[in-house]
């Protein structure tokens, strides 16, 4: 159990810190035509909720997805 | 001749003056843009204004044999339609941070086969059908001069066995140059069960848990604490990058009492599990804008948990844009899981076992699910009156190794 603590740990500071090195151009406003369009919006569409919420309930994994990560429902 | 050559180097030489002023306009502009402050003097409407209605309906169906009701075989039979409302209302206040309120209701009418073999002697159980109901309340205030999004959350769902309390905050903080945002949000949810038994499996003078049985019937909790951090970042013009993570912890009845489980003796039991898990799914999303008319999103997901299972999860769509409001979008998602720690098949779960279960959700297995969505968006709106903003049809196909299929379609539609 206590080994599963500190991978969990580990997994989501080594993730965050990874994530936090990796340096990035400055974009300016004007240069986001791309990133502004509606179907480059990051994260789950509405649309998608009902599809997220039958794949909690037929698989074992959940969130980090956008979606439910448990509660609120007789899900897995 | 002479007067010709002089007229056309003069009118070049205006015209040049002129597309430098243009440029100069233009690039002022873009420079006011760029310093990404707020202009403290522009002035909001104070008052409270609507923004946009939110209607999405979902029509799931689905069958397999490997029903946990009966076992982990049987039929597993189920349709679900799900319809919910969202509405937002948005406020500045003399601070000029935006307000945004938000009211959503949900409601979802199943009908499960499998339910209905809790009690096979009734011609039809109180389980065979049920409708749920959630309503939620949330907040969220903008502060654009600093960056800032802090809000609240409220929920309630209702079930014929099932009844959740949800709340929740959330901070975000935005970048100076809006290029990174990091997400934070804390979420809990109180939930009570009705324990209900197979009807062969019910302690004696141990109600069903249908309205018109007095007989006792437990209510047990189960608590679920999520702590969930995301951080997004714009890589380049054309590629932007999220990475997700929602520790969860669960505390209560996490089994579902009537599962039944068969063991090697041919007897039966409800299934049992620890009363504690731990979940821990890390993701990442990678949306890119190829060329002017396609744009690549996809995820990958890991997942891991206490219990004993490990998952992947990869998600790839691609929106191909006819024009700048219509756009198609054929996906694919495939996931694979390792079983978890206390399940076995149709009876061959082992006596000696504390925890045990044949819930086929929580087996070895690999999935698939792939179909295409249409968008359309046209600047009038749909109607041409603009009010119907924003119109998306979705369809999906599911297969998993356990011989499970679904189908779900789904609508979206947005009033602006």
């Amino acid at each position: 159990m206590k080994n599963k603590t500190s991978a969990y740990i580990f997994l989501t500071v080594a993730c965050t810190v990874v994530f936090g090195l990796l340096s990035c151009k400055t974009v300016k406003q004007y240069q986001k035509m791309y990133l502004n369009d509606a179907e480059m919006k990051l994260g789950a569409r509405k649309i998608q909720r009902a599809e997220q919420n039958f794949q909690i309930y037929r698989e074992g994994a959940s969130g980090a997805n956008g979606g439910k990560s448990g509660g609120g429902c007789g899900c897995n | 001749m002479a007067d010709a050559v002089v007229t056309r180097i003069y009118s070049n030489f205006i015209m040049r003056i002129l597309s430098l002023a243009v440029l100069g306009m233009y690039l002022s502009i873009l420079s006011a843009f760029s310093q990404g402050n707020t202009d403290s003097s522009k002035y909001q409407n104070k008052k409270l204004q609507f923004e946009e209605v939110d209607f999405v309906a979902s029509y799931y169906r689905q069958d397999g044999n490997n029903s946990a009701v009966t076992g982990g075989t049987g039929t597993e039979k189920l349709t679900d339609f799900t319809n919910t409302i969202e509405l937002k209302m948005i406020k500045y206040d003399n601070k000029e941070r935006k307000n945004q309120f938000k009211i959503e209701f949900g409601i979802d009418h199943y009908t499960s086969a499998s339910s209905d073999k809790i009690d096979p002697s009734t011609i039809s159980s109180a389980s065979f059908d049920d409708t749920r109901l959630y309503p939620s309340l949330s907040w969220n205030r903008e502060n654009e001069k600093r960056g800032t999004n802090v809000g609240i959350t409220a929920s309630y769902s209702r079930e014929a066995d099932y009844k959740s309390y949800g709340t929740g905050v959330n901070f975000r903080k935005t970048s100076a140059d809006k290029n990174r945002e990091l997400d934070i949000s804390l979420q809990a949810f109180f939930d009570k069960w009705k324990v209900i038994f197979p009807v062969e499996l019910r302690p004696p003078n141990y109600g069903t848990g249908a309205k018109n049985d007095n007989l006792r019937v437990d209510h047990t909790p189960r608590n679920s604490y999520t702590a969930s951090l995301s951080y997004s970042m714009v890589v380049n013009k054309k590629l932007q990058v999220l990475l997700l993570t929602d520790p969860t912890y669960q505390r209560g009845l996490l089994a579902t009492k009537f599962h039944r489980v068969y063991f090697t003796d041919g007897s039966a039991r409800p299934e049992n599990l620890p009363n504690k898990k731990m979940k821990l799914p890390v993701g990442i999303r990678a949306n890119y804008f190829s060329g002017d008319y396609v744009v690549l999103r996809s995820l990958y997901r890991f997942y891991i948990d206490d219990w004993g299972m490990k998952a992947h999860t990869i998600e790839m769509e691609t929106a191909v844009k006819f024009s700048n409001f219509i756009s198609l979008s054929p996906f694919y998602r495939f996931h694979t899981q390792n079983a978890i720690d206390y399940f076995a098949e149709f009876s061959k779960n082992k006596l000696n076992r504390t925890y045990f279960m044949s819930d086929y959700d929580l087996s070895t297995l690999e999935s698939h699910f792939f179909g295409m969505g249409i968008r359309i968006t046209p600047p009038k709106g749909i109607t041409g009156s603009g009010k119907l903003n924003m119109l998306e049809l979705r369809y999906g196909h599911y297969t998993r190794s356990t011989a499970l299929q679904s189908d779900i379609i789904s609508l979206h539609v947005k009033f602006k």
